[in-house]
């Protein structure tokens, strides 16, 4: 018991802080979702109210929704496997030209400055990059309004997002693949494997099945969570919600109406998405090579 | 030396399939590279050759107007320039030094201790990275006004302290550690706090390396929605205000770029071997 409490008080400034500022806030999200609450009366218990409003009155969240469905569609998967597929091609490479294009590809995700950086490049006037290109290419004759454009803003979003995707699970896929044993891959060419695609399918998946299973929740909850990129470039609201996504509809009622309670409903509805696909995606990974 | 291979010979490789694979990552790093290059360029280029129609890719006639520029907005601030830089160099130390302490003293205990309740502990920081933090705003909002935080210091350094993605990376590390060599010094009569001082985090430098560019990352460009006094604002926010300008501050907005892509991007490329040591290890297990 003596040895148990050492253990206890060594993780306590851990778990008390990740108690105050993540499991209770989860906690307190669900039982919120229940009520009206609007910071300044107490809350009153409405029961389903809220959910009955989002879905069933709530035309802008339906649009939100939808949004925030397409880009997680889009993005997951191609930045999954965008990650995935370079970092294996990078691991063929001298350890210089690796590293030096594990930099290139990475820097994105840090730079920081994402916004003020394609904000120059969709700027909507002819000195805007995106415009000059297409007019001297002759495309189109007049700049585009890329960010202020129902039609091209959700699209501007996804590239930016897809751009700067390459974090975290990039560098876990390079430093796996670099983790890999070598004499797999030797044995199995004495066995009769031919080129490099065969190896990948047979060999290289299935031994990165922890790091492709990391990678995915990395992935999944960025694909899902985007809302900064969005309220940045295109504002919140974006034109004709045009660019809305579930996130900027959290922040719209919680820190400009704030309905909190409603607000919590919408944090509750995307809580159970992203964890429910996360769940369900690393079932599906389990079965790679099996 | 051939740069297009690995540095031992590996199987199931062709001299025609390596040039194919690399001129189209090159192609790629084109592609990802040209919105920053471009963005670093434009911060060096005069006035006259911002408005340039059609506007140039590269700079004629390279300046430092643009990074004078800030300087000048920023001495007319109602703060001086010098309190933002101070709350963000303060913001990423004394998060990033909490994190590393409280993140790796739990996941010594995770990774080397058998106790009751270790598992959900563990399973409960892999559940928080399976959402974003936008799911929790409300409430952890509500909860910072209950103990007093809002607009403090405390307000951004404490949520960093608990950031589950480096929990979860230096837990994993540390079960590389060998139980063997934890044994022998506790035979030796070393206490568990002195054993994960003296024993463990020197052994695992690149996770807490690791922990500490991640950290940094988050925190060099947080944007914290807890704090709203002049005082207490970040180098980005400061720095966003001057884009608020509009397009007159095209050149200075670059320049700002560039002074926000420093840190992380340097941090990243002395810290890359180390971070990516650390990720081997950041598998998921069933």
């Amino acid at each position: 018991m003596a040895k148990n409490r050492i253990s206890y008080l060594m993780s306590m400034p851990y778990m008390l802080l990740f108690c105050v500022f993540t499991l209770v806030p989860v906690c307190a999200s669900i039982a919120l979702s229940f009520t009206y609450y609007n910071l300044l009366e107490s809350p009153r218990f409405v029961f389903m109210e809220n959910y009955r409003r989002l879905f069933l009155q709530d035309d802008i969240f339906l649009t939100a929704g939808m949004n925030t469905f397409v880009f997680a569609a889009i993005t997951g998967p191609v930045s999954y496997i965008a990650c995935f597929v370079l970092a294996w091609a990078i691991n063929d490479f001298h350890p210089k030209v690796r590293a030096f294009l594990t930099v290139v590809f990475y820097a994105p995700s840090i730079s920081g400055a994402v916004y003020i950086i394609w904000q120059l490049i969709f700027s909507s006037d002819a000195y805007g990059i995106m415009n000059t290109l297409l007019m001297q290419l002759g495309i189109t004759y007049d700049p585009i309004l890329w960010l202020e454009d129902p039609r091209y803003v959700l699209s501007c979003v996804i590239v930016v997002a897809i751009w700067c995707s390459l974090g975290t699970s990039f560098l876990t896929f390079i430093a796996g693949l670099q983790g890999l044993d070598r004499s797999l891959f030797e044995a199995a060419a004495v066995d009769g494997m031919k080129n490099r695609f065969q190896e990948l399918w047979y060999i290289t998946l299935p031994s990165m099945r922890p790091q492709l299973m990391f990678g995915a929740v990395m992935q999944i909850t960025a694909a899902f969570g985007v809302g900064d990129i969005s309220a940045n470039l295109a504002g919140n609201p974006s034109v004709d919600y045009s660019a809305h996504t579930v996130v900027n509809h959290i922040t719209d009622y919680g820190n400009v109406r704030y309905e909190m309670g409603y607000a919590c409903a919408i944090a509750v509805i995307l809580l159970v998405v992203m964890v429910g696909t996360n769940k369900a995606v690393q079932n599906l990974l389990r079965k790679v090579g099996d | 030396m051939n740069l297009l291979s690995s540095r031992s010979k590996r199987v199931n490789r062709n001299t025609a399939g390596n040039i194919t694979s690399f001129l189209l990552l090159s192609v790629l790093a084109l592609f990802m590279a040209f919105p920053l290059v471009y963005v670093i360029l434009n911060a060096f280029k005069p006035l006259s050759e911002l408005f340039l129609y059609p506007p140039k890719f590269y700079v004629v006639n390279p300046t430092l107007d643009n990074f004078r520029d800030i300087v000048i907005l920023m001495s007319q601030s109602y703060v001086p320039f010098t309190r933002y830089f101070f709350n963000t160099v303060f913001i990423t130390a004394v998060g990033t030094f909490g994190h590393l302490i409280a993140a790796s003293m739990c996941a010594f205990c995770l990774a080397k201790h058998d106790f009751p309740g270790r598992r959900i502990m563990f399973n409960a920081v892999v559940l928080a990275l399976m959402f974003s933090p936008a799911v929790t705003s409300i409430p952890v909002y509500i909860i910072m006004a209950r103990l007093g935080l809002v607009d403090t210091y405390l307000a951004v350094i404490l949520p960093a302290f608990q950031f589950s993605l480096g929990l979860y990376l230096m837990k994993q590390f540390m079960e590389t550690v060998p139980d063997a060599v934890l044994e022998s010094a506790r035979i030796d009569g070393a206490g568990e706090v002195r054993l994960w001082w003296k024993i463990v985090m020197p052994m695992v430098k690149p996770a807490w390396l690791t922990l500490i560019l991640l950290t940094v990352q988050q925190l060099w460009n947080s944007t914290s929605p807890f704090t709203y006094s002049e005082e207490l604002k970040t180098l980005p926010l400061a720095l966003s205000q001057i884009l608020a300008g509009g397009i007159a501050r095209t050149g200075a907005g670059s320049a700002v770029a560039v002074l926000m892509m420093i840190i992380p991007l340097t941090a990243f490329i002395l810290s890359q071997a180390n971070v990516l040591e650390t990720m081997s290890t950041s598998g998921m297990k069933d």
